[in-house]
This record gives structure tokens, C-alpha cells and sequence, in this order.
């Protein structure tokens, strides 16, 4: 697919800030009807050429060319003017407003100053419909699921008209296999309507269904742009991080010990009536779609929502609806699959954020210099490198981000360990390196709990799986039966008719 | 965003020095030029002593207003606190100098313990107010600072209570420890106890945490109400302290101390790059700010600069305060 000019096209195009060159003279082109994968590393200098794209930061030098005509793209407004839209991971969206609300943000209809929300209601339906999503005008965006804000944000970028770039951002980090379709129509129809799409993920198996070209990034620089057709994942992962990173997922022999966790008959918001155990030394995964209850049982079970009714049971004890600070204490631990709002203090370096898990135990002065000693050998063990370990955390890296919150973890001598999604927005690289602390953990006797949206981590890790689907355990399966096929077989509980759209709280 | 081009060498210093520090060592710099060219005696030594001496009373409201913002919250009831306290501690000492007149040493014990007695009582509201109701820490200090006042006055019918014992003010007013006077020397102790406890024990790395990131806090275990009601009850006892020095160096109870305090003390705080948003301030540089503010009400009193003026210029200084505060989080977070 060739049309005289590329719908994009950057030349030398280069981002350096005070002491770091996140980005190095990449040449990069886009067509219109195409969709070319940004490929790297985290750190990789993705993030920085999408800001550039978007309109958000200024290119140090090099220029970007839209439709053969060099333009300077001042702000995320201007960029929008000009047809390219971006999806950030964090969406642009307000929680409080209606779907509707939202897509007319700042371009509401309506004459002169006042608004005219039917005229707005319809337009929002047409546009909606248009794209094929089931999701209601009306609705507040703070009731829709991840992956139907994410549909909202599409629906916002293609509602103006003039949409001819529009830029991904690990759209399918927290989608469903069966919402990554959905997706994957919408590109499809966008294509088609001659949209190019620049699309930034890690999951290869996901995107070389759709994608055109593949252009890899390392340290800012540009290794190679190519056709995907007849791309292997292992190539493209060579070129990523240039050498060779084969097998991610280590073998973990599993040991069964006694039982740590016993929870039974658990209600909760969102959770009717699951009961699981788990057992020293093994690797318990735990699969469903977004708002199936996988994360809320274990967060119940961990004094983060309120528990209705059920029992818990940690090392013998009885622990129904103890407070998260006595579940830490007894020795269970939660990572949160939300670094900034729960996992870390974004000002402070590593150090800070390990100080407060390092201190549970001694008296009430601290010793700053065991303190620093502990926390040293815990960044060495999660692989942390020294140099980032003065900066404040906000200017790592996801994954080196993920290795502190790691840090954290390992600050607690714990016994049970529930990592929750453990590696959202983390390169192939660190999550080798997680891989490998995980299954540390299991040789040592610890309980690890795999909660994941990632169908090959929880396949390739877990000793025993469980699935869940609205609020219910739908199927407990054996290494052996843990495939993709069984998994999602039981995404969707059979009992109960299929979730409405609005219905699946996030 | 920010700057493409590297800057120059003074420039980028200035940057980091900023990003480390914040306004202050250029507000401190700035204002000791101006106000030595103003006044000739303003950097003589008997003028600084002086500074120092009144800046006690700051000093101490703003270790505790300190860690209330580390912490993530503000306190505005310290005003309230002070006078309350004030009120209060008089009056037990004006009882029970009635009751044992002869244990003059008794009495200025019950009248502190009262003080400060009344002062964790409302730091303990403002501190449960905000850990376990939620309530935003501007409401909820904002109206028990109305509660406060109203009883002050309420107690005392708006008239310093006087008759107090001699020896209270003689001591803690204006008395002298080898020639240091002794709110100086409270004020010292304080500020080596409060950067002990920010640095060196784990209910100070632990106001840190919750300010930085009360989730992240939660999920390490730490008892992030605790820390919330603590930290209001220790900012209250703090206020009492420097209201039962105030009622030594004035002699009497009075409702009207401290009535401009709490704004003064949150100007100190951010000025010395405690960040309104928790989890970022150091003691030694708080201890500065509230230098700065005192500097700055003595260099412009003897640039004779009317006392309205200063509260203009005090307020704007606040307010650039908090405008250099957002750019210096934008750099450490962005950078």
C-alpha cells in the first residue's frame, strides 16, 4: 500500500533533555491505511516519540512532515487540529462526566454559548454505533470498565471528523483477549477508512495479526524498521534488546507444602461466594477478564474492600476481615498493580519508598545505616541498577519502576506473596528478570498468588490456575489443563447471562 | 516543556540548587541585599539576636504545621490553639495560685499541663476529623479553629486574665540560661527533638510515607490513621507550647494571641520547600523559613514600611511560595 506522500513522516527527528538522549535522530514514516508497531525496550525512546507526535514536547532538532508539509506541532491541541489523536495509557477522560460529555469535551454543539445535549446525545450515539461499541451516551465514564473507556477515548478521537494519525499506547495492557478483538475491529475499520496508526505495544503474538511494519527502537536509537509479514517474535526480540532473551518463563518445580491460605465462601463487591486455598512452595494463577473479581477476592481477603460475608484463614489463623496492616504483619503481602496511585511515592528515590517496609520490625528508633544496607542488597537482588537508585522514582522507567515496587515486596520477609499483574507496561527484559525473582519465591517455600490478564504468564508460571468470571470461581484447573483454550473457555460464566456493558464495573 | 538547550553553568547550578532547596536560599539572599541597603542596622549583630529571639514563637508553630503538611494536610486552628491555650492555662494558674499560694512551682505545672492538656484535645478531634472521617484537613481545622476562638473568648469574655505568678514570666518570658534566653533555648531543643524524630525513627519515616503516597502507606502496613491523629496532636502541642511562651513574655491570658499565625506558619513551610502535596520537607530548612518571615517583618519595620504593606507583601510572598513549590515538584517528578 503506497500513496504518493506518507500521511507521516519524521526526518533526524531527535528529544534530548538536560543530560539524556532519550531520543536519536529517528527517521520514521507512516502510511495512510497502515498500522506501524513502535517496538523497544522501556526506555527505549517509545514514550518520547509519541509525546513528539502528540504534540505534548518539542523535538529538540528534525522535523516532522505531515502530508509532504513540514509542521510544528506546539500542543496537544494543535496536534489534534491537525488530525493525529492520541490514547495515552492514562486516559484523558473525566471520571464524573457522561460518555457523551466527555467525547464533546471542549467541541460541545450547540448555539453560542449554551449546549444542546440532545444534538450531542445523538451525535455521540451515531458515532458510537458507528464504531460498533455497546456503550450508552449517558453513562458516567467512572462506571465503564478500562476497556470501554479506552473505546470512549477512540470514539472521542474519531467524533471530530478529521482523524488521519491516530497513536496507541499499549492499548491491550489491561484488555481481554475477547475486548482486544473488538479493538482489532476497530483498527481494522479505521484502516480501512485510510487512518494510520501508530500502535506501541510488548505483545508481539497480539499485534502481528494487525500490523503492517515494525519499527524497533533501542537507547533512543532507531535499529530498523521492517515488513511484519514474515516477522518471528524471537527476531524482533534480538533487534530489541540486542541480544538474545529466548525463553522468558524459568521452569519452577513445584513442591506442594502445607496449606497457607484457606478462604472460603468470599462476598464482596463484585465477588459471590469463591472459595480458594493455597498451598507452600506452589504458584496459584489467577485469570478472568477485567471486573471478573480476580483482583477484588484479594483484595478482600487483604482488608482492601469491605468482606461481606465468607472465612479467612492465613497460616491457621483465623483472619476474616482483618485489616491489611494485620495481613502484612502475619506475613502476606500485595503488590498493586497500580504503581503511582498505590505502589510508590513518585518524589522520592528508591530508597524512600523501600525505608517504610524495611522498618516493621526493631523498636522506634531507625538505624539508617542497616536501613541503607538492607535496602542495597535488595536493589541488587531485584536487579535495580545503582545508577537510578538516587532519582526520584517518577523518572525510572516502568519496568525499573516495577523493580522497586519488587523492592518492596521483598522488604517483608513474607510467606504469602499476591502479585497483581506484576508486569502491566513492562519491558521483555525486566520481566525475564521478575519471572525469575517469582519463581525464587516458590523454591523457597513462599505461596505466590498470580493474578494476571496475561493468559502466557499465568500459563507458563502457574502450578494450578483458577478463573473467574463475574464474581465467580468458573473453573480450577492442573498445570496440564491450564491452555489458553480451557482458560478462555471459562472466561464467561454460563450460569449467569452475559454482563451488560455498563454492568462490568472496573 | 521545559528548556531545550542546555543552560549555562550559573543557570543550571541555580536549577538544582532550586530543585534541592527551593526558594528560600533566593528569597534569604534577595531580602538580606535589599533590606542591608535599606538599613544600616539591619545586619548588626544585636539586630539578628533580636530576629532570633522573636522568631521562637514561629519557629515552634511551624515544626508543627511542618509535619501536618509533610503528612499531606494543613493545620489552620494553630492560631486558635495558641490563644486557647493561653486562655486556659491562665485561668488554672490564676485558680490555683488561690488554692496552693505557696507552691508557686505546682501552680505553673497545673497551668501547663491544663495548656497543653486543652491542646491534645483539639488536635486529637482535628487528627480523627481527617484520618478516620475524611474530612478535608482545610474544613476541619477551619471550623474547630471557629470552636476554638469562640470558647477563648467565651471563657474569658474577651479580657486578658491576669495575676498570674511572678516567677511564670520572670522564667519563661524573660528569663536567661548562661545568658540565652529561655524561649531560645525551648526553641533549640525542639528543633534537634523534631529533626530526631523526621529522621532517625520510624513514626517520622512513616508521616513521610503516608504524605508521599497514603496507599503505597497502607499496603506497607503502616497505620495511616495513627500517623494522621499523631501528627495533628503533636502540631497542636507544639502551638500550646508557643502559647504558654506568649503568656509568659505577655504577662496574661489572652484570647487574641496568635491570630495571624497559621498563615504565617504554612508561608514558613512552603517558603523552606515543604511541599503542599506531603511527603517533602526537612527541619533545618523550616527552621529558616520561619527566620526568613521574622527577617523579613524586622527589615521591613526598620525600612519603615507600614504594618499593612507587610501583610501585603507577606501575602504574595506566600503565594510565589506555593508558585516556585509547583515548578519544583514539576521538575523532580517531569524533570
Amino acid at each position: 500500500m503506497t500513496t504518493p506522500h506518507p500521511l507521516l513522516v519524521t526526518r533526524g527527528l531527535t528529544k534530548a533533555w538536560p543530560g539524556v538522549l532519550a531520543l536519536n535522530a529517528v527517521d520514521f514514516d507512516l502510511h495512510a491505511g497502515e498500522l506501524h508497531v513502535l517496538f523497544g525496550e522501556n526506555g527505549a525512546g517509545k514514550s518520547t516519540m509519541i509525546s513528539l507526535l502528540a504534540g505534548a514536547n518539542t523535538p529538540t532538532s528534525g522535523e516532522i512532515i505531515m502530508n509532504g508539509e513540514g509542521v510544528s506541532l506546539t500542543s496537544v491541541a494543535d496536534a489534534q487540529e491537525r488530525g493525529i489523536y492520541t490514547v495515552f495509557q492514562e486516559f484523558s477522560l473525566i471520571p464524573t462526566m457522561t460518555v457523551a460529555q466527555n467525547m464533546f469535551l471542549g467541541r460541545e454543539p450547540g448555539p453560542g454559548p449554551f449546549l444542546s445535549p440532545g444534538e450531542m446525545r445523538r451525535r455521540a450515539r451515531a458515532v458510537l454505533s458507528e464504531l460498533g461499541f455497546a456503550i450508552a451516551p449517558d453513562t458516567v465514564v467512572a462506571r465503564l470498565s478500562r476497556a470501554q473507556q479506552q473505546m470512549v477515548e477512540i470514539a472521542k478521537a474519531v467524533q471530530g471528523g478529521g482523524l488521519s494519525v491516530l497513536i496507541l499506547d499499549e492499548p491491550t495492557a489491561s484488555l481481554t483477549d475477547r475486548e482486544v478483538d473488538q479493538l482489532f475491529a476497530v483498527i481494522a475499520r479505521l484502516k480501512s477508512e485510510g487512518v494510520g496508526i501508530i500502535y506501541i505495544s510488548h505483545r508481539v503474538h497480539e499485534f502481528s495479526r494487525i500490523a503492517e511494519r515494525v519499527t524497533v527502537l533501542r537507547d533512543g536509537t532507531k535499529i530498523g524498521t521492517e515488513a511484519m509479514a514474515g516477522m518471528t517474535e524471537e527476531r524482533l526480540v534480538d533487534m530489541m534488546a540486542g541480544r538474545e532473551i529466548r525463553n522468558i518463563y524459568p521452569d519452577i518445580p513445584h513442591n506442594p507444602g502445607e496449606i497457607l491460605l484457606e478462604a472460603g465462601g468470599i462476598e464482596a463487591p463484585g465477588v459471590h461466594g469463591a472459595s480458594v486455598t493455597v498451598r507452600r512452595g506452589e504458584i496459584l494463577g489467577v485469570a478472568g477478564l477485567v471486573g471478573s473479581g480476580k483482583s477484588r477476592l484479594f483484595r478482600a481477603i487483604m482488608g482492601l474492600a469491605p468482606l461481606r460475608a465468607g472465612k479467612v484463614r492465613f497460616k491457621g489463623q483465623d483472619m476474616t476481615g482483618a485489616p491489611t496492616r494485620a495481613m502484612v504483619k502475619a506475613g502476606a503481602w500485595y503488590l498493586s498493580p497500580d504503581r503511582k496511585h498505590e505502589g510508590l511515592i513518585l518524589a522520592e528515590r528508591p530508597f524512600e519508598n523501600l525505608r517504610m517496609d524495611l522498618m516493621l520490625e526493631g523498636g522506634p528508633l531507625l538505624n539508617l545505616r542497616r536501613l541503607r544496607e538492607r535496602a542495597a542488597r535488595i536493589f541488587g537482588h531485584v536487579e535495580l541498577p545503582e545508577s537510578y537508585r538516587s532519582r526520584p522514582v517518577a523518572k525510572l522507567s516502568g519496568g525499573n519502576q516495577q523493580k522497586v515496587l519488587f523492592g518492596k515486596a521483598f522488604g517483608h520477609d513474607a510467606d504469602l506473596y499476591i502479585f497483581d499483574e506484576p508486569s502491566v507496561g513492562v519491558d521483555m527484559g525486566t520481566r525475564a528478570a521478575l519471572y525469575k525473582l517469582i519463581a525464587e519465591l516458590a523454591l523457597k517455600g513462599k505461596a505466590v498468588i498470580l493474578i494476571s490478564s496475561d493468559l502466557h504468564e499465568v500459563m507458563n508460571l502457574a502450578h494450578r490456575g483458577i478463573v473467574l468470571a463475574n464474581g465467580r470461581i468458573t473453573a480450577e484447573l492442573t498445570r496440564e489443563e491450564l491452555t489458553e483454550d480451557t482458560i478462555l473457555r471459562n472466561f464467561f460464566d454460563r450460569a449467569q447471562p452475559q454482563p451488560e456493558p455498563q454492568g462490568a464495573l472496573a | 516543556m521545559t528548556e531545550a538547550k542546555p543552560l549555562p553553568g550559573v543557570l543550571s547550578i541555580a536549577v538544582r540548587l532550586f530543585v534541592k532547596l527551593g526558594v528560600l536560599p533566593f528569597f534569604l539572599l534577595i531580602s538580606v541585599v535589599v533590606f542591608a541597603m535599606l538599613s544600616p542596622n539591619f545586619l548588626s549583630l544585636q539586630n539578628l539576636m533580636n530576629v532570633a529571639r522573636q522568631s521562637v514563637y514561629l519557629v515552634l508553630v511551624s515544626l508543627g504545621q511542618m509535619l501536618v503538611l509533610i503528612s499531606g494536610g494543613f493545620d489552620l486552628s494553630v492560631g486558635t490553639v495558641i490563644a486557647l491555650s493561653s486562655v486556659i492555662s491562665a485561668l488554672v494558674m490564676v485558680w490555683a495560685s488561690s488554692v496552693f499560694p505557696d507552691a508557686v512551682w505546682l501552680v505553673i505545672l497545673l497551668g501547663a499541663l491544663a495548656g497543653f492538656g486543652v491542646a491534645l484535645i483539639v488536635g486529637a478531634i482535628n487528627g480523627i476529623g481527617v484520618a478516620v472521617f475524611e474530612v478535608s484537613p482545610f474544613i476541619m481545622t477551619l471550623g474547630v479553629s471557629s470552636v476554638g476562638t469562640g470558647l477563648a473568648l467565651f471563657l474569658t469574655g474577651g479580657v486578658p486574665v491576669s495575676g498570674l505568678p511572678f516567677a511564670f514570666a520572670d522564667t519563661f518570658g524573660f528569663g536567661r540560661i548562661l545568658g540565652t534566653p529561655v524561649p531560645v533555648v525551648i526553641a533549640l531543643i525542639a528543633i534537634v527533638g523534631m529533626w530526631l524524630f523526621m529522621a532517625r525513627t520510624r513514626a517520622g519515616a512513616g508521616v513521610y510515607a503516608v504524605g508521599g503516597n497514603i496507599k503505597a502507606a497502607h499496603l506497607s502496613a503502616i497505620n495511616t490513621r495513627q500517623v494522621l491523629i499523631l501528627v495533628y496532636a503533636i502540631c497542636a502541642l507544639f502551638a500550646a507550647l508557643t502559647g504558654l511562651l506568649l503568656t509568659a513574655r505577655v504577662e496574661s491570658g489572652e484570647a487574641n494571641l496568635g491570630g495571624t499565625i497559621a498563615m504565617e506558619s504554612i508561608a514558613a513551610c512552603v517558603i523552606a520547600g515543604v511541599s503542599l502535596r506531603g511527603g517533602i520537607g526537612r527541619v533545618e530548612n523550616v527552621m529558616l523559613g520561619a527566620f526568613f518571615i521574622i527577617l523579613m517583618q524586622n527589615g521591613m519595620n526598620l525600612a519603615q514600611i507600614s504594618s499593612y504593606m507587610q501583610m501585603v507583601l507577606i501575602g504574595i510572598l506566600l503565594v510565589l511560595a506555593v508558585i516556585f513549590d509547583q515548578l519544583r515538584y514539576r521538575l523532580i517528578v517531569r524533570g
